[in-house]
């Protein structure tokens, strides 16, 4: 399967995750939202451009966007952890490109701690913006600090779950490509 | 100037960041006056579409408990049959009459339109519902929307040609008027964003006398809601010391978690009411006008 079918199937997928089965969990808790569709930004191929990361993460956010009706706010956080995503990489990979030769982060490209840094970060920093924004026209600021903790956790624990359960298939670049 | 376009090439990734983030919080902050004019009239109908496909699988979950709202309000209606009322003289006939206006001067204020849910939540602190009712049926904003029992649900916020948009009760800028059903005073139901099993209904008086379980019924003083008709009972009295009016806990009438049929209730003397409202403030409230 080529990158992009896959990366295509695996938006639609995740998206609808989001949209059918995780936003319409019954009510847990008011700090808890299960959020998993920009894991799809974090999978994304190493060799995407950052202008085009930044289009695609904007365009992800902006279709959750309009299934939850709060247009701009995942596209905002969506777009913030695009731009971040490839200065967290260079710093968490190793330099030595010869030996790194696998196509997206995952936990075998990267090493396990590495890259639960790597989610984690993005994780709070996508949380941290949305319920910021969300917070500047509703709640307390302890609404605030909780809720981003409590949903940084519970997409940290889905995350893990969603690794272990479907481990991805290692796939290297071959020279030519 | 050269200087200039080499900083901007040189950044242009920082630069382009910037100018899609400021997009989506224009997006995020214009929502009500801009998107819901352009943008969110085709994304409700791609949405709606996918929304329809996914309902057909997610109803049959609901059923049952569908079923017996409907069979619920079904038995309400029956017994308001005029054949069940027998009058002592038999020659008298009572005959109804369904057209708008009768020779006694009644006409007909609610239109009740039936509609389905495709897509709710109920755990974010704006919750919207999307129906599969539009503009092509007639549906048109701040008409009100009760759910198949009769329970309050929420106000039509944007519409699309084959969908519509709600703003349901259980969103942090929902205010609707409601009455005690005891008394007939009347507050403002409004929602704290915490916990959806819980509303809020402010602006009561102290001087009432409050029990937990009494009936929170829509008021006459609705623009859109049509009175009478439930919107929870009273779960929590809130004393609060600082003001002499209720905080009270409303538990709402309607299951917002397995909404599914509902109606979509158009005042028909909606504009002229609101038109008068607004007309009226503007002229007694404008002190140009109104030199004294």
């Amino acid at each position: 399967m080529s990158d992009l079918l896959r990366n295509i199937l695996r938006f639609a997928v995740l998206i609808l995750v989001q949209v059918y089965v995780l936003n319409k969990v019954p009510h847990l808790h008011r700090f808890i939202i299960p959020y998993l569709y920009f894991l799809f930004i974090l999978w994304l191929p190493f060799s995407v451009s950052r202008q085009w990361l930044l289009v695609i993460g904007f365009f992800t956010g902006l279709v959750l966007d309009y299934f939850t009706m709060t247009p701009g706010l995942h596209a905002a956080a969506c777009l913030l952890i695009a731009y971040v995503r490839p200065f967290l990489i260079s710093i968490l990979t190793p330099k030595d490109t010869t030996e790194f030769n696998y196509r997206e982060p995952s936990p075998k490209a990267m090493q396990w701690t590495p890259y639960l840094v790597y989610v984690l970060v993005l994780t709070l920093l996508h949380h941290g913006y949305m319920v910021f924004l969300q917070w500047l026209s509703f709640g307390s600021f302890l609404d605030f600090i909780i809720k981003v903790i409590a949903t940084t956790g519970i997409s940290m624990l889905l995350i893990i779950t969603v690794e272990l359960l479907f481990p991805r298939k290692l796939k290297f670049r071959t020279n030519t490509a | 100037m050269r200087n200039v376009f080499l900083f901007i090439l040189r950044y242009k990734t920082f630069f382009s960041f910037l100018i899609l983030q400021v997009v989506s919080l224009w997006f995020l902050y214009t929502y009500n006056k801009f998107h819901r004019a352009r943008f969110l009239g085709i994304a409700n109908e791609v949405t709606g579409r996918v929304n329809t496909q996914y309902n057909k699988v997610e109803d049959y979950f609901t059923l049952r408990e569908e079923n017996r709202r409907v069979h619920q309000i079904n038995d309400s209606l029956l017994n308001l049959l005029p054949k069940n009322y027998v009058r002592a003289d038999t020659s008298v006939q009572l005959v109804q009459d369904s057209i708008p206006f009768d020779t006694l001067g009644h006409y007909r204020r609610y239109y009740f339109r039936p509609a389905t849910v495709v897509y709710n939540t109920v755990s974010s602190q704006k919750n919207y519902i999307q129906l599969n009712r539009g503009s092509n049926h007639g549906i048109k904003d701040n008409m009100a929307v009760l759910s198949s029992d009769g329970s309050a649900v929420g106000v039509v916020v944007g519409v699309s040609p084959n969908f519509c948009q709600v703003m349901s009760l259980l969103h942090v800028q929902q205010k609707v008027n409601a009455s005690l059903k005891k008394s007939g005073d009347f507050g403002t139901i409004e929602w704290d964003g915490k916990d959806p099993r819980l509303l809020t209904l402010k602006g009561v008086p102290k001087s009432i006398e409050i029990k937990t379980g009494d009936t929170v019924l829509t008021s006459t003083y609705s623009f859109n809601f049509p009175p009478g008709y439930m919107v929870g009972t009273i779960a929590e009295v809130v004393t609060d010391k600082s003001t002499n009016f209720y905080v009270l806990k409303v538990k709402p009438g309607a299951k917002f978690y397995s909404l599914q049929q509902v109606f979509v209730v158009e005042n028909l003397q909606y504009a002229e009411q609101t038109s008068l409202n607004q007309e009226a403030r503007k002229r007694i409230e404008d002190p140009k006008k109104n030199p004294k």
